[in-house]
């Protein structure tokens, strides 16, 4: 199990206080350089590994960085500190964004990020959380994080001090089955404390979601299943933070995130090939000039 | 030993209700989480006491093991009953995931396993369990013979939670145990003492163990009769005992022999130095079961006294 990093928890208590001090449109950008650090990040880790999964990877930074710099309740020295807000990434396969958002709360050094995928890294190509603190659950195989969301909504309920949980997963992802069991269950179960993140990049492995196995409308299934549905520019960080407002409607609450997989830089983004391309030398050295701002 | 025998056997799902109950008055984080399983599950008196910390899902495998985990998460001690062939067939890959790689507490409850279904048919037969669970590193395989060891089992799995998948019998047993016995885990427990043959034996099968080795005692052959509560982690010193003390092991469990209990010991013997090895027999499923009472079955697998008896008597005057 990785250590936490003392001086990476005191920049990132820093750092939050100083984007709750700023008015929205000013932490709008402040929260895009953050993030664009981040993406800097998963270059460098994805290029070193020479493996990864790019362009999951930077479709959901932006929502990564608004629930770790803004959203969360949680607490980078004391990782399973009762009480504190739940959050799953379902979407295992972008550890990378995970790893780096984790490393820049402290929760580990970001020096770890060098060490992703290598021979006994704890910073395996999917995220377990018998290794890295700030992970709730092991996840990779699609389909599990929503179900354990659920769980954990429902014990906190029961325990009489309902936390917050948010889980975060792919678009292609809502094909899964058990994912469809787990929104009957919050909706019957009226688990307001919960929230379901889509990341709704269009793209799955081998091809565009609608030409694999339609979802659309996601939006109006997610209704008819019982939850609140919010559909939301999942890079527009205003809108971003306002999704993650409470349940209005005493429902669980559902977000589809229209994203760009391999947002920001431009000859990955959208293209299905960038699931799993690794950046040439080249390319990373494009990539970061991209990402530099 | 025959005065335990001589009891009316009972089903274990009762003691698993009580015992449950009694747990969960005592500790607020006890949950039962259930498939539209309250009845077969036997958590009716459990839901009219603890109304909020039932959890029903529906016929939903995969989520209801997922729940499971995410309780567990936030510290509570779920037990997750189901069937055992769709508990373990249908949400597997929960089991793994979420349950064994995860390090969550949750205990696995496989209510009415092996062939308790009996007429219901292969569907609804949990003989595939070990097998399936044995390949999961982390996670605890429990097998309570009787009733005193469901409830000890319980106990235990409360007193110090991990992941754990735990046979609840449907089919009646006798006991084979004193009340007050305690599990050790990852110890067999000795029902019968005995110098020629050992029989490892789990669930329904060590009183058809304990049957035959009076039987084969009256014929001057001595039989140790191991009770295999554990499956994982497995007792491999006692089998290293058995196959130093005694000429031959005969397993018996009421599932496949493809990698379950008796492949487990086999895969010890063969490991031990050459002197010490001993001849084998593995009784248990080989084919999906034709229709039949569960005791049909048994019967027809020769999972019974008389099958325990020609088994260690081949094995003793064959090999």
């Amino acid at each position: 199990m990785l250590l936490e990093s003392t001086e990476q928890v005191s920049r990132w208590h820093e750092r939050r206080a100083a984007f709750a001090e700023l008015d929205p449109s000013m932490r709008a950008e402040a929260l895009q350089r953050q993030a664009n650090s981040i993406r800097r990040d998963i270059v460098r880790m994805i290029s070193a590994a020479g493996q990864g999964h790019i362009g999951g990877d930077f479709s959901v930074t932006d929502v990564l960085t608004v629930l770790f710099n803004v959203v969360l309740d949680v607490d980078p020295h004391e990782p399973r500190r009762d009480g504190r807000d739940i959050f799953i990434l379902s979407k295992g396969h972008c550890a990378a964004a995970l790893y780096a958002t984790l490393a820049s709360a402290g929760f580990f050094s970001p020096n770890e990020l060098a060490t992703f995928m290598k021979p006994l890294s704890d910073l395996n190509g999917h995220p377990a959380n018998t290794k890295v603190p700030g992970v709730e659950t092991s996840t990779g195989p699609l389909g599990h994080g929503l179900p354990v969301a659920v769980g954990a909504a429902l014990g906190s309920r029961i325990k009489g001090a309902p936390a917050r949980v948010v889980v975060v997963t792919g678009d292609g992802e809502m094909q899964e089955g058990s994912n469809w069991e787990a929104l009957m269950s919050a909706s019957h179960l009226g688990l307001d404390n919960l929230t379901l993140f889509i990341d709704r990049n269009r793209l799955q492995q081998g091809a565009r979601t609608e030409e694999t196995n339609a979802l659309d409308p996601l939006d109006e299934k997610l209704a008819a299943f019982g939850l609140e549905v919010r559909v939301i520019d999942g890079h527009d960080f205003r809108q971003l933070e306002a999704a993650f407002g409470p349940s209005t409607t005493g429902k669980p609450v559902a977000i589809v995130a229209n994203t760009i997989k391999g947002k920001g830089v431009s000859f990955i983004e959208d293209r299905v090939e960038w699931h799993h391309k690794v950046p040439s030398t080249e390319q990373v050295e494009m990539a970061l000039e991209e990402l530099a701002q | 030993m025959s005065t335990l025998l001589d009891t009316a056997p009972v089903d274990n799902r009762v003691a698993f209700a009580e015992e449950l109950i009694e747990l969960a008055s005592h500790d607020d984080r006890i949950v039962a989480v259930c498939n539209d399983s309250v009845g077969s599950s036997n958590l009716v008196a459990f839901r009219e006491r603890f109304p909020d910390r039932l959890v029903n899902v529906g016929i939903a495998e995969q989520n209801m093991v997922g729940v499971g985990a995410g309780l567990a998460a936030v510290g509570l001690i779920p037990f997750v009953c189901a069937a055992g062939p769709f508990l373990t067939g249908r949400a597997l890959e929960q089991i793994k995931a979420d349950v064994a790689y995860s390090q969550q507490n949750v205990i696995l409850c496989g209510m009415s396993p092996g062939m308790a279904y009996g007429e219901l048919g292969p569907t609804h037969h949990s003989v595939e369990d070990f097998s399936w669970l044995r390949a999961l590193p982390g996670l605890d395989i429990v097998v309570p013979a009787d009733a005193a060891q469901t409830r000890i089992a319980l106990r235990q799995a409360v007193a110090e939670p991990r992941p754990t998948y735990i046979r609840i019998g449907r089919h009646k047993v006798p006991p084979v145990s004193p009340e007050t016995n305690v599990l050790e885990r990852g110890r067999f427990a000795l029902a019968r003492e005995g110098s020629d043959a050992t029989i490892i034996a789990a669930g329904t099968e060590v009183s058809k163990a304990l049957e035959a080795a009076e039987i084969l005692a009256g014929r001057g052959v001595s039989v140790r009769v191991l009770n295999a509560v554990y499956i994982a982690p497995l007792d491999q010193q006692a089998i290293a005992a058995a196959a130093r003390d005694t000429r031959a092991i005969v397993t018996a469990e009421e599932a496949n022999v493809a990698g379950g209990l008796g492949a487990a010991v086999a895969a010890v013997v063969a490991e031990l130095p050459k002197s010490q090895r001993v001849p084998m027999r593995i009784l248990g499923l080989r084919d999906f079961a034709p229709t039949g009472s569960t005791d049909f079955l048994l019967d027809h697998f020769g999972l019974n006294a008389a099958g325990l008896v020609r088994a260690v008597e081949e094995v003793l005057n064959g090999d």
